[in-house]
């Protein structure tokens, strides 16, 4: 359904503001760079309340006085941020239709990834919220969450039926100011998924979204506010697939977890987007900021399986606030051919009697370069805080990297802080072990790397566990040599 | 003479006001170049680096490798460069500060300056004399050509200022097969001749083949004046050959060291770097080994126990080139009252350098709440066919054995310190001089403020 030229006139001239958007393949796209009237044509295109609009170009002010940050392990051409369109949706997305009307197209694609919304709907008792680029297209389960008080919906709708929640919670946990790209984020954002579930609630189903990037050359700005009222307890599912793409793609998430007294969040994400072919030519940037709040007695988890994308960026981290709060961080990353990943976690401790674990398994082949970078502070008032750390890292040829960069900072005498790394390689004793037994390298490999990475796959819900052990294999194929 | 000391105070203030630490560093290397030979080759060395450090400045929190200390305190104080006049020390004055209990041979420098009278240098077989006289003399030119500022870092821009200021220090050279007959000390005095006074010994050390060398080394203040002694070795280990080398770090409160270690091992070789830090304002170790050879083993162990506002920083790196190679780390610290004790140690394992066996540990004791501990145990590695392994605690003294000592009539403050010794005494297993290992066991009980009626 391409456009003429004529007709895209046609269009712009009928629209209501004068910034005009491209158009193609149904869906709507604002032209390339960023500057205060896009982010201000953005919040208008959502309909956004003024506090919403001032919020976002306050970010951006941000933004522009922030330059790149390039601690990180990781060599990359650096987006041209004036070069991407930052507002990109489906046209036939309607947040209020139910999931029948969803355009029969999109549930093809979602079927051939196989992700099948109507049979998750019956048989995994799943609520997924889609969303396709930037705006959710499809969420079931709404009704039955409903009965308990969670509210499960995109960020933009909670604009606007919740301002209070939003304005209360967002911003609190990753302030604008806090990065580069979280700024980016906080200004450009275009949806993401809001979850809040009240006091004493423990929500009866895996909560999940799956996002896409599928149009060409524009960046995505997720945003995800996830609060747990007093007692309460979710477990959030965030689900990544991306069709091949010849550009690099810019991926700028933003997620805020709030566990307020007692509660607690399970947060589970496998991340399998675009990595860029064996040339090392393409694939998604992917540049997130993840950090949770833990009110006393509160807990977060962390579990993350990072196959895709050519660069990694992300640290989700807790902030032990609450006294006897928990934070969890489990981690597999695995990357080849030319992938690079700088990944790992950050535990402030605060309060007394915090405890914080981190796992994490860093997996390279290829000539990939795989980093931990970690950081467990402890304060001065945090007695009695306790932090286990691991980190291991296996290695399969001799041009892939791994990097361990902990950083550890204690200023309490009562702390008690361990870390272990270690680096490895799968044994010739191993495989051959498992060749005289009729079991042939490659799913020799795939076995050990399962067992090599179990402590982390344990923590995955299920139906996401199983899914992420086959991306372990398919993204390890052909690294064996 | 208070109100003098004032008013000089406040001058130095104005001073300092117009003119930054860096500005007057290289402002001074004019004045410096009409004490040395300026068509020397080694010169140019010297001009090259004085550009880098020019470029470059201190070394700020910003840079990663500085991160946990700050130099800026530093920078404040109004230091001498080159000290007007020699001062001279009675044996039995500073008789302490030496392994006295043993014979040695020894390089002492009392502010900056050679002193003839304390040391005992030697040229039979061996060369322990001074760098100075290795700097200017044609005989030592060729070992000079091929050695000096080889392996130091030509862009770290506090080795470039030592670099550039080159000038005296200790040099050792020891031939192939051979081996002194006894060990090496190498003691800086600073007297509190002027008011505050910067340091720049710069070290040249070389075992040939087969050799082997014992050295100790220590930088002592003898007043509450300020030093800051800014101080370059470069080690070259050659074919089999074996070094030990020992820092003492116990200085006064006034007194900041930044140590930089360059060590070069060939195929081998053993070196061994123990460090005890239990004093001092800022100590500031950057430990590098650079191993360009196979089967070689490298050791690098510390002990820092700190008190008061001392802050300890170790920086090591160990650099695998090539493979079969050993690295061993071990540092355990002890940190009270306000202390800052810092760990970053890093290795890097190249692409051929298969089969490494590098294992690095760090274990600290916090024993006071304001006391801050920051540690970074770094690997990178680009081989395989590697066993790396890095193990980094924070802890305190395990109350049950506390509980163990005490029911047994052992003093609390006794039992605290049986504790922290067994927990520092695998480093002093490696030490090889058994009357510094003595030494070093005083310091630590004295550093406790104990007295253990043994020897360990």
């Amino acid at each position: 359904m391409a456009y003429t030229e004529e007709e895209l006139k046609k269009e712009l001239e009928t629209k209501e503001y004068e910034y005009g958007f491209y158009t193609e393949l149904d869906a709507d796209t604002f032209p390339k760079g960023l500057s205060a009237d896009i982010v201000r044509a953005i919040s208008k295109k959502k309909n956004e309340p003024e506090w919403m609009t001032e919020w976002r170009l306050d970010a951006f002010r941000i933004w522009e006085s922030m330059s790149e940050p390039e601690w990180a392990n990781v060599r990359y051409k650096k987006p041209e941020f004036q070069d991407i369109s930052y507002y990109s949706a489906p046209k036939k997305a309607d947040p209020t239709k139910s999931l029948d009307d969803v355009d029969p197209d999109l549930l093809e694609m979602y079927r051939k990834l196989g992700i099948s919304v109507d049979e998750q709907k019956r048989l995994q008792n799943v609520a997924v919220d889609i969303v396709v680029d930037s705006v959710s297209v499809a969420t079931t389960f709404q009704k039955t969450l409903e009965e308990k008080g969670i509210l499960f919906m995109p960020i933009s709708e909670a604009i606007h039926k919740h301002p209070d929640l939003v304005k209360k919670y967002m911003g609190t946990v990753v302030p604008k100011k806090d990065n580069f790209y979280a700024a980016l984020n906080s200004a450009v954002f275009t949806d993401g998924s809001f979850c809040y579930i009240p006091k004493g609630v423990k929500c009866p189903m895996e909560l999940s979204t799956y996002f896409r990037i599928n149009e060409g050359g524009t960046g995505q700005f997720e945003r995800t506010l996830v609060i747990a009222d007093e007692s309460s307890y979710v477990s959030y599912l965030e689900g990544c697939t991306a069709p091949s793409r010849d550009e690099n793609q810019l991926h700028a998430a933003v997620v805020e977890l709030i566990a307020l007294d007692d509660a607690e969040i399970k947060y589970s994400t496998v991340q399998n987007w675009f990595p860029g072919d064996s040339e090392g030519k393409g694939g998604v940037y992917n540049f997130v900021t993840k950090r949770g709040l833990c009110e006393k007695n509160a807990k977060i988890s962390w579990t993350q399986v990072e196959t895709g994308s050519a660069i990694t960026w992300k640290y989700p981290s807790c902030i032990l606030k609450g006294n006897n709060s928990v934070g969890e961080f489990y981690s597999i990353a695995v990357t080849n051919n030319h992938q690079q990943a700088d990944t790992g976690t950050k535990m402030v401790h605060l309060g007394k009697n915090t405890k914080s674990t981190i796992i994490s398994k860093g997996i390279s082949a290829g000539k990939s370069q795989n980093s931990y970078r970690g950081l467990v502070q402890i304060n001065s008032r945090a007695e009695n805080a306790r932090n286990f750390s691991q980190c291991d890292s296996l290695l399969m040829g001799n041009e892939c990297g791994a990097h361990t960069f902990p950083y550890i900072e204690a200023k309490n005498k009562s702390a008690q802080v361990e870390h272990e790394a270690t680096t490895s390689k799968i044994g010739e004793d191993q495989i051959f072990y498992c060749n005289q037994r009729g079991i042939d390298t490659e799913k020799a490999i795939a076995l050990i790397v399962n067992g090599f990475s179990k402590e982390v796959l344990n923590k995955l819900p299920m139906e996401f566990a199983v899914e992420a052990q086959k991306l372990l294999e398919i993204s390890l194929e052909g690294s064996v040599g | 003479m208070r109100q003098a000391d004032a008013v000089n105070r406040e001058l130095f203030t104005e001073n300092d006001k117009n003119m930054s630490l860096k500005e007057k560093l290289i402002s001074s290397f004019m004045a410096f170049e009409n004490n040395v030979d300026v068509d020397h080759p080694v010169h140019d060395v010297r001009t090259e680096a004085i550009k880098n450090f020019e470029a470059k400045g201190f070394p700020t929190k910003k840079e990663e490798a500085w991160k946990y200390t700050s130099l800026n305190s530093l920078q404040k104080v109004d230091f001498s460069i080159f000290p007007k006049q020699q001062n001279a020390l009675e044996y039995k004055d500073v008789k302490k500060y030496f392994l006295h209990e043993i014979d040695s041979y020894k390089i002492v420098f009392i502010d900056g300056i050679y002193s003839s009278f304390l040391s005992e240098t030697t040229h039979d077989g061996v060369d322990i004399c001074l760098m100075s006289s290795a700097l200017t003399k044609p005989m030592y030119k060729q070992i000079i050509d091929v050695y000096f500022n080889k392996v130091a870092s030509k862009d770290e821009s506090l080795t470039t200022l030592n670099t550039a200021f080159s000038r005296e220090g200790a040099y050792i050279y020891i031939p192939k097969n051979k081996m002194p007959k006894k060990p090496v000390e190498i003691v800086h005095f600073a007297t509190g001749n002027e008011a505050a006074l910067m340091l720049q010994p710069r070290n040249l050390i070389i075992v040939e083949e087969n050799a082997e060398v014992q050295i100790i080394e220590r930088h002592q203040s003898l007043t509450s004046n300020e030093v800051l002694t800014n101080s370059v070795t470069e080690i070259f280990a050659a074919e089999s050959a074996i070094v030990d080398y020992y820092k003492i770090q116990n200085d006064n409160a006034t007194a900041s060291l930044i140590d930089n270690t360059y060590i070069n091992q060939k195929g081998k070789s053993n070196v061994n770097v123990h460090t005890f830090s239990f004093g001092g304002k800022l100590t500031r170790n950057n430990l590098n080994f650079f191993q360009n050879g196979e089967y070689m083993d490298s050791t690098m162990k510390g002990i820092t126990i700190l008190g008061e506002k001392q802050h300890v920083d170790h920086h090591t790196l160990v650099h695998h080139i090539e493979p079969n190679c050993e690295s061993h780390q071990d540092y355990k610290g002890i940190y009270g009252e306000n202390s800052t004790g810092v760990f970053n140690g890093k290795i890097i394992v190249d692409k051929i350098a298969q089969k490494t066996n590098a294992f690095q540990q760090n274990n600290n004791i916090l024993i006071s709440d304001k006391a801050t501990i920051n540690t970074k145990p770094q690997l990178e590695i680009f081989a395989d066919d590697v066993k790396c392994s890095h193990g980094c605690t924070i802890g305190q003294l395990d109350e049950d054995a506390m509980f163990y000592l005490q029911s047994r009539g052992i003093p609390r403050r006794e039992a605290q310190a049986l504790l922290m010794y067994a927990f520092a005494n695998n480093v002093l297993e490696s030490v090889r001089i058994p009357e510094l290992k003595t030494r070093i066991n005083k310091l630590i009980a004295k550093k406790l403020g104990v007295n253990l009626g043994f020897d360990l």
